[in-house]
């Protein structure tokens, strides 16, 4: 890694102008928003041309911003009634717009370079939709039924999206951020029937910690 | 003429060369493999949507159970992500106490890999003697983190503690008399720096005991070589990292490329493979457990002569000593925030990956500046390689899946997550 990352983060700057969103340097990793409509066309640049040459995707993950900057406890002032550890999920909602809810994540990695590039592409559409990149990495394949599977994202021009990791006909996304972390259905040997049955949970979750969220004005000038 | 069709094979999900839950749906022709499908996610948890209810360090013994045999590596990758967004890094100590460990754990993944990867085509010995080191490292890890496998040992801002200066020792029971005893604390005398350095003595020759049991031979040979060949082109496509893209060819080891914690003051050698097929990959397992011997080596003699902090000094994040507690309010207040709450993450997005035994295993870590993590995304190197299960195998017979299964390092753990 001779080049610093500044200058990689000019040079990819000047090589996609428009096409890129932005390219932004945090925590030393290279963050660049790419519109769906380049996505492709982005991907096979950066896997081939011998500037950049990233011949692998490392990962691809979805995300579902929904919840972004929502806490439990409001932390700014203080409270006449008390704190309740019953806490009601989001009640707190500060304003941090995002493009869209789904996104994908792209990390890539250049082994002839030595150099790490993370990609981010919103998905506008319902239901979310980003183009598939299939034929620039071979090892999407999995991670996009992955994300599929997880958030419901569709990737166009995927060969087999099928649903992964769940179980086989499962309903629903289950790492949307409105899918309950106990889930809606629990299985059970039924000993009258003789078979596994479904059933809606019996089990409610119990949030142990609420989430809160808390101005730090050590870490200000790095936000 | 009767019709030919081919033949659909179910292989597990309760399958002993299966490596866990794996369901293999196999198209046959004869017996020759058409089509390989694995389907997976029996062993789903969910464990990145679990890590997002919960403060940061309660998720830590969940990384352990990700790639359980080799769980300290998992950890690391954890909050080493977690360290990257508060911006600390860690007493010196720590990181060469957390780069011994990581090379234990790589031993005692490739020990475990290399006994069930020799038991699932046919070579039974070389499991036992494996168990037999294994022994040894997971005493090891129950010295420093009084657990033997799901260890909960690296903590953001350090480790746990120090090294114990006492081995534990065996005692008489009705199973072993005094003499015994005796003989198997012959090396627990010391502390456990003195225990790991007598292990790095005589795990060389070890490994030469189980190369005279597998490398030339005759039916080794015959089941490993040409078997689930993959070009390096290839190999790269298909996300393949570790040992995986080693056997192939590329010289690519994070721990030399981007080095972190003090990997560039070790000395060490990355093996690579020539041909890319189940011989060679084996080769550079061997190779690699004795470089991690090596590393192991030098870890133990600086430990030996640097004494020192092995966690940073700020309770906002690391909590207070007992003791220290029970007399300083401050210090109580302290242990109460970070046991209620937890700490909070700026807000940010970072990517931390590290040379896991099985390749690179990735923490992919955003925070929206709360007390849990917005969202945990886990690299699992095993989950890239199953994925190219079906070019891996095509062509091949049924009894080499079971070979290219045992050489992908498959552990269920990472891959359902």
């Amino acid at each position: 890694m001779s080049e610093s990352l500044e200058a990689f983060q000019d040079r990819l700057c000047g090589r996609f102008g428009a096409k890129l969103l932005s390219a932004k340097l945090a925590v030393n990793q290279i963050t660049a928003q790419v519109p769906p409509q380049h996505l492709v066309e982005i991907c096979t640049a950066l896997r081939d041309e011998p500037d950049f040459r990233f011949e692998q995707l490392v990962d691809l993950c979805g995300m579902d911003y929904s919840a972004y900057g929502q806490a439990d406890w409001e932390t700014e002032d203080t409270t006449s009634t008390g704190f309740s550890r019953g806490v009601a999920s989001g009640a707190v909602r500060e304003s941090r717009a995002m493009p869209a809810r789904y996104a994908a994540v792209y990390q890539l990695l250049s082994v002839t370079r030595n150099r790490r590039l993370r990609l981010r592409c919103y998905a506008a559409d319902d239901p979310p939709r980003l183009p598939s990149v299939v034929d620039v990495w071979a090892s999407a394949n999995w991670y996009e039924r992955e994300a599929f599977d997880l958030f419901g994202i569709l990737f166009e021009g995927h060969p087999d999206l099928r649903r992964l990791l769940t179980d086989y006909g499962f309903i629903g996304h289950p790492f949307r951020k409105d899918f309950p972390l106990e889930g809606n259905v629990e299985v059970r040997y039924d000993p009258d029937q003789k078979r596994v049955v479904y059933q809606p949970v019996t089990i409610k979750n119990r949030v142990l910690v609420p989430r809160v969220i808390r101005h730090d004005n050590r870490y200000e000038q790095s936000g | 003429m009767p019709e030919i069709r081919n033949m659909t094979l179910n292989f597990g999900p309760q399958h002993p060369a299966a490596h866990g839950v794996l369901r293999l749906v196999l198209e046959m022709d004869g017996e020759v493999v058409e089509r390989a499908d694995p389907h997976i996610g029996l062993l789903h948890r969910a464990t990145e949507k679990l890590a997002e209810s919960k403060p940061y360090n309660q998720s830590i013994g969940y990384m352990d159970r990700l790639d359980y045999v080799s769980m300290m590596c998992n950890e690391h990758a954890y909050v080493l992500a977690i360290e990257r967004l508060l911006g600390i890094t860690p007493p010196i100590r720590a990181q060469y106490i957390r780069v011994m460990f990581d090379e234990i754990t790589r031993i005692l993944n490739h020990l475990m890999w290399l006994g069930s990867h020799g038991l699932d085509i046919g070579a039974m010995t070389v499991f036992l003697y494996c168990f037999r080191e294994r022994e040894d490292l997971l005493d090891c890890y129950e010295a420093v983190s009084g657990t033997r496998m799901h260890a909960t040992y690296y903590r953001p801002g350090g480790v746990y503690r120090d090294m114990p200066d006492q081995m534990a020792r065996y005692q008489t029971s009705k199973w072993h008399n005094a003499e015994e005893v005796a003989e198997l604390n012959s090396n627990r005398q010391g502390s456990l720096l003195d225990f790991i350095q007598s292990f790095t003595d005589r795990f060389p020759q070890c490994v030469d005991e189980y190369e005279t049991l597998l490398t030339d031979n005759r039916i080794w040979k015959q089941r490993t070589v040409g078997i689930g060949v993959v070009s390096p082109e290839r190999a790269l496509q298909l996300g393949f990292t570790g040992p995986m893209l080693r056997g192939s060819g590329v010289e690519w080891d994070l721990r030399k490329k981007q080095p972190y914690e003090v990997y560039e003051h070790m000395d060490f050698d990355i093996p690579v493979g020539v041909n890319g097929d189940c011989y060679d990959r084996y080769l550079v397992r061997i190779e690699e457990m004795r470089q991690s011997n090596r590393i192991i080596r030098q870890c133990v003699d600086w430990l030996r002569n640097n004494p020192g902090a092995v966690v940073i000094d700020d309770h906002k994040l690391v909590p207070p000593a007992r003791e220290e507690m029970k007399g300083d309010m401050e210090a109580l207040i302290h242990h109460f925030k970070l046991f209620t709450e937890g700490y909070c993450v700026p807000e940010g997005e970072v990517y931390a990956a590290v040379e896991h035994p099985k390749g690179e295993f990735g923490i992919y870590l955003v925070s929206d500046g709360a007390n849990k993590p917005y969202r945990v995304k886990i690299r699992a190197p095993g989950f890239a390689h199953l994925s190219s299960m079906n070019e891996m195998v095509t062509g091949h017979m049924l009894a080499d899946v079971v070979a290219v299964i045992g050489t992908q390092d498959i552990v269920f753990g990472e891959i359902d997550r």
